[in-house]
């Protein structure tokens, strides 16, 4: 690749007390890239999306971001989405998203008042019609759905224009057909701010679909005796052609061929 | 049905509820009734409206040497020394305890004190205060900051600490500094669990107020109590200790009001007592 990377990860391992989670994590990802990441329950995904947060850090090797090393705490280039627990409670839909304009603007109270708070509440407006909440903008987060929560996180999420956006399992609580309107939205979302995004699904489908490039951690060195000695690492990583997602393999299959080479010597 | 699956409608509820309070003043009275059968002048169980003139004589007839309304300046007094005392409590817990539940380093260096501190038992401090604050109002409010800011820092703490890890996280990726955070996210999440703890801390704290009132004043509700005990004054005793009750489940239940009104989004997460 000429152009620099946006991310780089080189030889990362994440061990501990004794335990490999993660090991010889290698790759390069382009700006732009919508990265999903697939594996088992356990495997180290959200250990490795935590690492790119800076909420840990690497036991061994690097990540770098345009070529410079990750800041040793979370910072507003890169945005997260949690399962659970993304918006605070103790505010209303329009007073979550004007928080981030208050913290920027009042270092003192961390509030604004008076006809800036009026100012700060007109700036969101666009974007609680934009994901549907318009109606609800004074209910709190506890008097929405599931999928009115996520939208409202990842609208919060998108406010400080994140260089880099992370969700862990943003849909993993959500019925299947809001599931489908969420995945609509962030594809809409990605395209139109051209972002970064790593995404940790434990859907397959979910990662092949909205995926640029699916990666898949995998424990594949195993020793019955010491179970802890090895950790996972990416077993496949495959680049999708946007025009090709049409040719998604099957999971099914893709599962099987993943037994076959259990044990094997990596690929990737 | 099944008896855990019966459950009583408002009224049946309100009636269960009352039933052992009438249960109680029926006993009392059946009980009084027959002493004073035996010797008219009985001083141990008076007559209910015995206790209730003695209670409206200590609360309306001005006292004769001094000229007051007994009932209403104890009240006064005492409800000062509560007031004072936990604010001081409260002030101490929400510092100290936002600061040992945030940041790990203050966590390190206080909490291991507070935990040392929590373990005297208080009311062998009191003479400690008696020596050094004398035998005035601040030995008292003192006595009852030493009973409840312990217990009430670790309450504080331990709620900072409860907050989800992801939504400081979260605040960190909005561009929050530690003391936005404390202000923003921190403050407001565990204010409803400060009230809860003012709501426990108010037990003890009553405790304490009245112990040194009853050791070393000249006025408030555990004075006037431990003065009347001399002459076996149960008509005084009683309806004040009934009024105290009254005062503490009415301070309760305002606190829980507040709480209500104040932070609606906790309570909408689940009934609490």
């Amino acid at each position: 690749m000429s152009t620099q990377p946006k991310v780089s990860v080189r030889n990362v391992a994440k061990i501990y007390d004794g335990t490999v989670v993660l090991e010889r994590l290698d790759l390069d990802i382009a700006a732009g890239a919508l990265c999903t990441i697939v594996g088992a329950s356990g495997c180290g995904k959200s250990t490795f999306l935590r690492m790119l947060l800076s909420q840990e850090v690497p036991s061994r090797g690097e990540i770098l971001i345009d070529g410079e090393k990750l800041p040793p705490e979370p910072t507003p280039d890169r945005g997260i989405v949690f399962q659970r627990y993304s918006v605070f409670p103790h505010l209303t839909v329009e007073e979550n998203l004007m928080l981030s304009a208050e913290f920027d603007a009042a270092p003192l109270t961390g509030r604004l008042f008076g006809s800036k708070r009026a100012a700060a509440r007109d700036a969101v407006t666009e974007t609680l019609e934009r994901i549907g909440l318009a109606q609800a903008r004074k209910r709190y987060p506890t008097q929405l759905s599931g999928g009115m929560q996520q939208r409202l996180a990842i609208a919060q999420a998108l406010l400080k224009k994140p260089k880099i956006l992370l969700l862990d399992e943003p849909f993993g609580a959500l019925d299947p057909g809001i599931r489908a309107d969420m995945q609509e939205l962030l594809i809409e979302l990605w395209k139109e701010l051209s972002m970064t995004i790593f995404m940790v699904t434990h859907d397959i489908h979910e990662a092949f679909k909205l995926g640029t490039r699916v990666l898949v951690f995998d424990k594949i060195r195993h020793d019955p005796d010491a179970p802890d000695r090895w950790g996972a690492t990416i077993t496949y990583d495959l680049p999708l052609d946007r025009a090709g997602v049409q040719t998604i393999p099957d999971a099914g299959a893709l599962f099987a061929l993943k037994n076959t080479t259990r044990g094997d010597v990596p690929h990737a | 049905m099944r008896l855990i699956n019966r459950k009583p409608s408002r009224a049946t509820a309100f009636f269960l509820g009352m039933a052992p309070f009438v249960a109680a003043i029926v006993a009392y009275a059946v009980a009084s009734h027959y002493r004073r059968l035996d010797n008219p002048a009985d001083k141990l169980l008076p007559s209910l409206p015995d206790m209730a003139a003695a209670f409206s004589r200590m609360a309306f007839t001005p006292d004769r040497r001094s000229g007051d309304l007994l009932l209403w300046m104890d009240t006064f007094d005492s409800l000062e020394r509560l007031a004072a005392g936990m604010g001081v409590a409260v002030v101490l817990a929400l510092s100290l305890g936002i600061l040992i539940g945030f940041i790990p380093n203050a966590r390190s260096s206080l909490a291991p004190f507070i935990a040392t501190f929590s373990l005297i038992p208080p009311i062998t401090i009191l003479p400690i205060l008696f020596i050094i604050f004398g035998l005035g109002e601040l030995s008292k409010i003192m006595l009852i900051v030493v009973g409840t800011a312990p217990v009430m820092i670790r309450s504080v703490a331990q709620s900072v600490m409860e907050i989800p890890r992801e939504l400081i996280i979260k605040a960190e990726t909005l561009g929050a500094s530690v003391w936005q955070m404390m202000v923003r996210v921190v403050l407001p999440q565990i204010l409803p669990k400060l009230i809860t703890a003012i709501r426990l801390g108010l037990v003890p704290a009553w405790i304490f107020l009245i112990s040194a009132e009853a050791i070393a004043s000249t006025s408030g509700l555990g004075y006037r109590i431990f003065l009347v005990r001399r002459y076996l004054a149960m008509d005084v005793i009683l309806p004040y200790v009934v009024w105290i009750t009254l005062l503490a489940f009415i301070l309760d239940r305002l606190l829980l009001m507040a709480s209500r009104r104040a932070f609606p989004w906790h309570h909408l997460q689940g009934e609490s007592l």
